[in-house]
């Protein structure tokens, strides 16, 4: 027999009970005045205290079971409405107050009990633990990044006295250096958008065919080791994304060693080139070829090696094979290769900034905007109204494109062929892409080993030395015990402390998320869907913006403190988690869920034994994805940033432009290490222990993540 | 069809590294004759197939189509058709440009290879479905299209590996009994592979059954349900009881003597050295007795007959009995009546 707990109102009288408690006792406001809620109606700010009596009143109606649920939607619902409504329009005059820790307990109570409230009222199929799953997360979601995005980007739309001027938006939508398309037939700049996608479009393109060569020889080359191609995809996920932008500078600037190398020997003379699109075009393919490999080979595994074997038997020739059997199945994984690339090189900001020289993009528009001498926010908001767009309109032919173009291949039981090699003509073209790309590869990632350990390797100082690691990460024994001295310390024990407490909340809420997108069926669960899934699609830069603007003020203020840094990285990376959860999920079956129900365990109880072990494959994959990504983040925290809070990438990128290269060279190779030392450590922790059934795959794409 | 040729394998051997998976394999498959190749998974049925279409190449041997020698050739090379047991359909083409792609492949113009596969799909009941992709179909269609598509070149020699094992089971002899039919109707050669043994029986002109990578036994589907020449054959091709003990034979009759329980065999040529009988459960009648070593220990209704599970000092023996016979009751003591000719003696 079903047997489900009855709900006596009791999570309700503690939720409520923990909310009057911070209300008497914990300060309410969150910098500066350390008085409690109490203390602040008794001084006269009596609207404070409607959002603890409704949720007293929750509470109370809560003990009547069913017949309330209505009632205490009504309360629970109308006190966090107060709650955040006095935040933004203090309505007796006074200025408004920062939310503090009593408010957010007292926030948290109320939105667990409306949660409750709608799971009474037959909502979410009367299922008390997933209404509160989620309700919390879309609560957290819709704050943390709908209000700051819908927010920053309404700014494009006011002047700096926060009027409405319609002419004012025009003016700015319109200005030259948006739109202007000079390059293409003058030697005049062309404007930001052109650049930007232009630079986007190539990268896309470009990687891909990368990518495919790559997957092509390794899937069907005959090569005897593509290790190597694995092992050389795991580099880019682990280097933030500038480095290579540096690596280029070392060895193909003015000063280079392959600059100054060509010039001795070649006479060709030194130039500028590599700042400025051909630059950064480099950067940004040799990020992102790794992971269009990775999709490609996925994709070449998918196709079923009868299909080509039945085109052999057929007569068709290896190259009519491949024309017209491979080809087309692989067509639709390349278009989503190259609509990620235009992402991610729209979201990228690292390199452009390190070697975009004159040659703008919205991504560095946008932070000169808002950090640099012109400050002004509503052209921020336009570029990134602009940037956000074209990054929608990309996902947005992607799904329109691979709805129609994604092939249902019809299998029962297989057979187990092999696909044929690759038509000569074919695999003499990816070889002859692949190496001297490898050779690149190789070497730029010599240089960020080598050049942490010599004087100056952009200018071709090869003395040994170790001054560079001194200045950054000398360590004192004092009276008091070690000292950090170094200068790089600080920045570095903020990074892994941030992501050290990233990485659990974003995997704990990206899995429960794609837990209830799979598992459960409710109204509303396609718009729960799309609000969790956004902030894959929002670039950095966008969230570092709409950050800085939306939580610089009250009633939720946070800029400045090391809590922001976290809940920005938590909000961004979990999508990751949700699709790498999503993607275990799909592979475990439903019954598996059923069965534990039918004995009579609480969903919770399901997901906690049952669910869970098997997913444990997904939660290690989005914990490394998010520590890794939040130490090597760029885009959104150079907009959060501060001295006390500095975070390893800011650091890097402040020094490149101070044009200290050792230090930065020193500094990021020592953050590779300590990554790679990371995984290593957590594949020995966790094994490669075969899960009961087939294996998760563990490579979440991140989507411009950086 | 003329065109139909005989497949022939001289000591074929096909190693995966170290793996045998065919080992010194000869065998012919005579011109417009369906053969199957029979046995249990593993046993090397599919590579052998594969070593006919050119998708694997011996590592050694011959292999000749009619009197061609296509050891060396490659599966584009060979004028063989194979129907793959996932059907392979190209899910990006649709029905007709699936059975086009073969003619296309071989240099036909558009208009004419178009006739070609229109012809053939209407030979199997497909017209109308031309522009449907292979998902829209039901498994029992996307079977015939590639059916359709095997035969559009008129191949030499056809080949179907499992083509039953992805329909339900209904369909299965609808679609074993159509195969059979187009093949004597076109008079193509068919080598068919499946591990089922009575849709060998059902389809072959002659049956070849592997084991382990050699060939076990071959006939014609009578011949060798009635004279099995190993325990193996004898358990996978129907159901025996496989007794062991000691043939007695006095006046041309036999006898047969397992744990001090006797069984008269009726007149049957034993072969010298025979240490084990078979006997089919269907083969045996009962005969109830007062007392007796045999004696009913269970009793199975099926519908069309009752399965006796009878305990005997040597284990168990099943019989199965027609549904008119009148049933015995559990515990019953019985003797054994065995047809004329059904025991089959074996050497091991
Ligand atoms: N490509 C291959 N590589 C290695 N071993 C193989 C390969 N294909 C088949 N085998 C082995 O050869 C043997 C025969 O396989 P197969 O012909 O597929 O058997 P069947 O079709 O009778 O089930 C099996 O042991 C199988 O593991
Ligand atoms: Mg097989």
């Amino acid at each position: 027999m079903r047997r489900r707990s009855a709900d006596t109102g009791l999570i309700d009288m503690a939720a409520a009970t923990a909310a009057v408690a911070c209300f008497a006792f914990a300060p309410w406001a969150y910098v500066g005045d350390a008085r409690s809620g109490l203390a602040w109606v008794l001084d006269g700010r009596w609207p404070i205290a409607i959002p603890i009596l409704a949720c007293l009143a929750t509470a109370w109606l809560a003990r009547g079971g069913f017949a309330t649920a209505r009632a205490r939607c009504a309360f629970s619902g109308l006190g966090a409405a107060a709650l955040l409504l006095y935040g933004f329009f203090p309505f007796d005059g006074r200025p408004s107050l920062a939310l503090g820790f009593g408010a957010a307990v007292t926030g948290s109570a109320l939105v667990w009990q409306a949660a409750r409230a709608l799971a009474a009222a037959g909502a979410f199929k009367a299922d008390r633990w997933v209404a509160t799953t989620t309700v919390s997360i879309f609560a957290a979601v819709v704050l943390f990044v709908l209000f700051p995005v819908v927010q920053a980007l309404l700014a494009a739309f006011f002047d700096r006295n926060g009027s409405f001027d319609l002419t004012l938006v025009l003016q700015r939508f319109t200005a030259r250096d948006i739109w202007a398309t000079d390059c293409l037939y003058s030697d005049r700049a062309c404007g930001v958008v052109v650049n930007t996608f232009v630079l986007g479009a190539l990268a896309g393109l470009i990687s891909t065919m990368l990518g495919l060569a790559f997957a092509l020889l390794a899937q069907r080359g005959g090569l005897k080791n593509t290790k190597i191609f694995d092992a050389l995809s795991v580099l880019p996920i682990i280097t933030p994304p500038f480095v290579i932008a540096m690596a280029l500078v070392v060895l193909f600037g003015r000063t280079g060693v392959v600059t100054t190398f060509l010039d001795n020997y070649f006479y060709i003379p030194r130039s500028r080139w590599i700042y400025g699109l051909p630059g950064v075009l480099i950067a940004q393919v040799l990020s992102q070829t790794p992971l269009s490999y990775m999709i490609l080979r996925g994709a070449l595994q998918g196709i079923a090696p009868s299909l080509e074997e039945a085109a052999q038997t057929l007569r068709a020739t290896r190259w009519r094979t491949f024309a017209t059997v491979t080809w087309p199945l692989l067509r639709p994984a390349v278009a989503a290769s190259v609509l990620l690339g235009f992402v991610e090189s729209l979201a990228d900001f690292g390199n452009p900034v390190v070697l975009g020289g004159s040659f703008e993009v919205l991504s560095t528009k946008v932070y000169f905007a808002v950090a640099g001498a012109q400050y002004d926010p509503g052209r921020a908001a336009i570029l990134a109204l602009i940037l956000l767009a074209m990054t929608l309109s990309a996902f947005w032919t992607q799904s329109m494109w691979l709805g129609r173009n994604s092939f249902v291949t019809v299998t029962g039981k297989g057979d187990n062929g092999v696909p044929p090699p690759l038509p000569k003509g074919v695999r003499r073209a990816a070889l002859g892409v692949v190496v001297p790309w490898v050779v690149l590869t190789v070497a730029l990632y010599g240089v960020i080993a080598i050049g942490g350990f010599v004087t100056d390797i952009g200018r071709g100082a090869m003395t040994p030395t170790v001054k560079h690691f001194m200045t950054g990460f000398s360590v004192e024994m004092t009276a008091n015990g070690l000292f950090f001295s170094g200068s790089a310390w600080d920045s570095f024990f903020v990074t892994v402390a941030v992501a050290a407490v990233a990485a659990p909340i974003t995997t704990l809420i990206g899995i429960l998320t794609a837990y209830v997108l799979s598992r459960h069926n409710f109204i509303g669960r396609g718009a729960f869907e799309f609000v969790t899934m956004l902030a894959f699609a929002i670039p950095g830069t966008v969230i570092g913006v709409a950050y800085i603007a939306a939580f610089n003020t009250p009633p939720v203020e946070l800029a400045g403190t090391g809590l922001i840094l976290v809940i920005c990285f938590v909000f961004r990376n979990m999508p990751v988690g949700v699709r790498a959860g999503l993607a275990a999920l799909s592979q475990i079956d439903k019954s598996l869920d059923e069965a534990s129900t039918t004995l009579g365990a609480t969903t919770g109880v399901t997901v906690r034994r049952v669910t869970l072990p098997l997913l444990k494959h997904a939660i290690v994959a989005t914990m490394v994805f998010s520590f890794v990504h939040a130490m090597t983040a760029v885009s959104a925290i150079v907009f959060l940033v501060t001295a006390r809070y500095n975070m390893a990438t800011a650091y890097i990128v402040n020094r490149v432009d101070a044009g200290e290269y050792p230090l930065a060279i020193a500094y990021s190779s020592l953050l590779i290490l300590f990554m790679l030392l990371v995984m290593l450590a957590i594949q020995l922790i966790v094994g490669e222990r075969k899960l009961g059934r087939r294996g998760v795959p563990a490579s979440p794409v991140g989507l411009g993540a950086h | 069809m003329t065109r139909a040729a005989s497949v022939r394998f001289v000591n074929v051997s096909k190693l995966y590294g170290g793996v045998r998976a065919v080992n010194n394999v000869s065998f012919e498959v005579a011109a417009g004759t369906l053969v199957t190749l029979l046995g249990p998974s593993g046993c090397g049925k599919t590579t052998t197939l594969r070593l006919v279409a050119g998708l694997e190449r011996a590592s050694s041997g011959q292999i000749f189509i009619g009197d061609e020698d296509v050891t060396a050739l490659g599966a584009a090379e060979r004028d063989v058709s194979m129907v793959f047991q996932s059907y392979a359909l190209f899910p990006h083409l649709n029905v007709l440009d699936n059975v086009m792609y073969g003619p296309l492949a071989s240099g036909a113009k558009r208009a004419e290879a178009q006739d070609m596969a229109r012809d053939k799909l209407g030979l199997l009941g497909l017209a109308g479905f031309e522009s449907r992709l292979p998902s829209e179909l039901s498994g029992g269609q996307q079977q015939r299209v590639a059916v359709a598509r095997a035969i559009v070149l008129e191949p030499r020699v056809l080949l179907f590996d499992e083509p039953l094992s992805n329909l339900d089971a209904r369909l299965r002899r609808k679609v074993r009994d159509e195969i059979r039919e187009l093949q004597q109707r076109l008079g193509l050669t068919v080598l068919y592979v499946t591990h089922d043994q009575q849709e060998a029986l059902a389809v072959s002109d002659k049956v070849i059954v592997m084991d382990n990578a050699v060939i076990a036994q071959e006939g014609a589907p009578q011949e060798l349900y009635e004279r099995p020449c190993s325990r193996f054959l004898a358990d996978f091709i129907g159901e025996s009881n496989l007794i062991d003990g000691e043939f007695r034979t006095q006046d041309g009759r036999a006898e047969f003597h397992a744990s001090g329980v006797s069984i008269p065999l009726g007149v049957t040529h034993v072969p010298p050295g025979a240490k084990t009988v078979a006997l089919r459960p269907d083969r045996i009648r009962l005969r109830k007795a007062t007392s007796a070593p045999l004696s009913i220990a269970r009793r199975v209704y099926l519908g069309h007959s009752w399965e006796y599970t009878l305990a005997a000092p040597w284990g168990e023996l099943l019989v199965v009995a027609p549904i008119r016979d009148e049933a015995l009751p559990p515990g019953q003591a019985v003797e054994l009546d065995i047809d004329p000719g059904a025991a089959i003696p074996l050497e091991r």
